[in-house]
């Protein structure tokens, strides 16, 4: 059963985390994200939750906490943007060096300088090698449907490590959806409490966070390589559950027109959408077209991406965020590599757009997908590297 | 106040950590594991206690311990204590449990003071201990805002010009008592029953607690290893560092000096002081006098003492 409510992306992911049973929010507010505790503060002082909420005095303080209450055995949950999500940059590489399953809501914003409160991706790209499971969701339902996935997949006794579900700022924080959400048993029943493998119980004493020198900090860093590249069977098998559920699939990646598309756009988040409906109206216009949507950005889906594009002339990955003084953005760096990793010759090029949430419109994208087209016939990439939608 | 007869002979700290010969930090943690009531967690934070007691694959706790980072101690004391009342709402734990964080001046003094503040309003049931060593110790003997006064460090030397460090040592005990929490005191480790009381009452109180406990520091304090306890009981005698608490807001002194000793009998085994005893900069042994004199008069009033 199921029924469908008006979320915001920010209420769609406090909903989820509503009925995940979270035992402790450690939190702090900033936009765009603060709708997301705005909205659980309620649930607590309405006495619908029984979860801790501590109201930290920082973001660095809120994901210490969180790490203390995962490693105490708690289900734990935060939410953060931009400067807080910097802000606890630190903490973020020890929650996962700690192996503790934490889930946050990551509402994308701008970096400063200069402050900007609106949408890209500098925040979570910024942090993007801290050893998280990092997901961008599409749209609300997206990130309803992750956020309640994400818990089962950190907890995993395979995984053992944070998740972020990330969300375009505004675009989708705060737009209002209509957004299928499970029955609150059936969300139990999926989620049931955690069951952590080690615990800081007393009664089995044991040592967290010991200094590690040359002789083993290497080793155990590895490991957390490996946990990390491990993770999508979890991962794969948690959306299977999910898809039982509810009938929604979800995977590493999501593609549209590609069976015999010529060229197609890579991107995350909120833009795969639109770039889905301006490839919609191409194809009806005979352009073969296509979309290439990664769910999963850390660890990186490679050889999904790489197969999806394997009958691609030309492709043009969109990066929300700049990389400054390196060939590509973020994901145009990724993409590149996985291609070159696996021997598949294709004419690249990247785009950096959107930049502290300047909108990126159908035609923008209409005419990313025409240079893409032009690619394809010529061969010839004219600019590796462009910033569209900026003015001159 | 406990006496011997009264304390546990477990030892929950055990020996072969890597700290210094002489260090007040190994003396504080072993007397503070002492005064336990029950299942305990310990939260250190970075510094010379946490790299020098748990150099993988040894540790020297007994009972769980984690270190997360340099400035959040409290904040993840805040997250564990929140973790068990949620654990006990669902019935998945039954015990109480004490938690303990540990924290050097750095840590509490300067980049942890925002996270002990939070911790301290929101009111987390936990007892922060902060060993006072007066100075960076772990990185190689910098100023912190715990340094006191002439004393020389590495970001403060003994120049030609500036003899050490010019600024005053903050409040701590003053800034946590400000927060209204139920229990706030200070102590040194040659005071052992004294101390040994103050961490089980810090324990006892439901809510947060802060303790400031001296910690000689024979490498950064440049004295004789084996002549830390002494310096600990001199910096009481001289009315250097004044040993009281702060219970529900009424200030009580703990340990009277009636005849103090001059502040120079304390500063002078100490090498950090020793550009002081020059005719250049010896002016500076009366400034540090009078601060102590004042700082004295300050607490005794408080206490109700003057």
């Amino acid at each position: 059963m199921s029924r469908v409510m008006g979320l915001t992306g920010d209420e769609a992911i406090a909903y989820a985390v509503k009925q995940s049973n979270v035992d402790v929010v450690a939190a702090y507010p900033i936009t765009p994200q603060t709708i997301i505790v705005e909205a659980f503060s309620e649930y607590v002082h309405n006495g619908e939750v029984n979860t801790e909420f501590v109201c930290v005095e920082s973001e660095h303080s809120a994901m210490s906490a969180c790490i203390g209450s995962s490693l105490t055995g708690a289900r734990v949950f935060t939410a953060s943007s931009s400067q807080g999500l910097a802000l606890m940059h630190e903490m973020l590489y020890i929650a996962s060096g700690l192996r503790c399953p934490i889930v946050m809501g990551v509402a994308n914003r701008a970096l400063s300088a200069p402050i900007n409160i609106h949408g890209d991706h500098s925040d979570m790209m910024g942090s993007r090698d801290c050893g998280w499971i990092q997901i961008y969701g599409e749209n609300a339902q997206e990130a309803y449907d992750w956020t309640l996935q994400a818990f089962r997949i950190a907890e995993d006794s395979n995984v053992l490590l944070p998740v972020t579900v990330n969300i375009d700022g505004f675009i989708l924080s705060h737009s209002l959806e209509g957004v299928e959400v499970l029955e609150d048993g059936d969300a139990a029943r999926f989620l049931s409490t955690r069951k952590p493998v080690l615990t800081i119980d007393p009664s089995k004493p044991i040592t967290v966070g010991a200094l590690c020198l040359t002789d083993y900090y290497f080793e155990m860093k590895c490991q957390q390589a490996e946990a990390l590249k491990e993770t999508p069977k979890a991962i794969d098998q948690v959306s299977r559950e999910y898809e039982s559920l509810t009938g929604r699939r979800y995977s590493f990646i999501e593609t549209y027109g590609l069976e015999d598309a010529q060229a197609a756009i890579l991107c995350l988040g909120s833009t795969a959408g639109t770039a889905k409906a301006v490839a919609k109206n191409l194809r009806s216009r005979g352009k073969k077209v296509g979309v290439i949507k990664p769910w999963l950005y850390r660890p990186f889906p490679a050889k999904e991406i790489v197969k999806a594009a394997e009958n691609l002339e030309a492709l043009a990955v969109l990066d929300r965020a700049c990389s400054f003084g390196a060939l590509y953005g973020a994901l145009g760096n990724d993409v590149v590599s996985a291609l070159y990793q696996e021997g598949k010759k294709l004419n690249v090029f990247n785009v950096v757009y959107g930049l502290g949430g300047r909108d990126i419109a159908p035609f923008d994208i209409e005419a990313i997908f025409k240079e893409a087209l032009e690619v394809a016939e010529t061969g010839l990439v004219k600019e590796p590297l462009k910033f569209v939608g900026v003015r001159e | 106040m406990v006496t011997l007869k009264e304390l546990t002979t477990e030892e929950l700290f055990t020996s072969g950590h890597r700290l210094c010969a002489g260090c007040g930090a190994g003396t504080v943690a072993r007397m503070t594991l002492k005064a336990l009531r029950g299942p305990t967690i310990a939260v250190n934070a970075t510094g010379c206690l946490e790299v020098s007691s748990t150099i993988y694959p040894f540790t020297s706790w007994k009972i769980p311990w984690v270190h997360v980072a340099f400035e959040n101690a409290a904040a993840v004391a805040s997250g564990i204590e929140s973790a068990y009342k949620a654990l006990a709402k669902r019935n998945a734990w039954d015990k109480h449990v004490d938690i303990i964080a540990f924290a050097g001046d750095g840590g509490t003094f300067d980049i942890g003071i925002q996270a002990l503040s939070g911790a301290l309003e929101r009111g987390h049931d936990f007892l922060y201990i902060c060993y006072d060593n007066e100075a960076y110790m772990n990185t190689g003997i910098q100023r912190s805002g715990a340094t006191p006064h002439g004393a020389a460090t590495t970001t403060s030397p003994a120049g030609t010009k500036i003899p050490g460090k010019p600024e005053f040592k903050k409040d701590l005990i003053g800034i946590c008592a400000a927060h209204g929490i139920e229990f706030a005191a200070t102590a040194s480790p040659a005071y052992w029953n004294d101390y040994i009381t103050k961490v089980r009452r810090g324990l006892e109180v439901e809510g947060p607690a802060v303790i400031h406990v001296y910690s000689p520091c024979p490498l950064g304090m440049r004295h004789d290893s084996e002549k830390s306890i002494e310096l600990a009981r001199l910096a009481v005698q001289t009315r250097y560092w004044p040993v009281y608490e702060v219970e529900k807001g009424k200030y009580k002194l703990n340990i009277k000096v009636p005849k103090p000793k001059p502040v120079v009998d304390y500063l002078k085994p100490q090498g950090r002081f020793r550009h002081l005893f020059t005719p250049q900069f010896q002016h500076e042994l009366d400034v540090i006098q009078h601060w102590v004199d004042e700082n004295w008069k300050r607490i005794t009033a408080l206490c109700g003492e003057a």
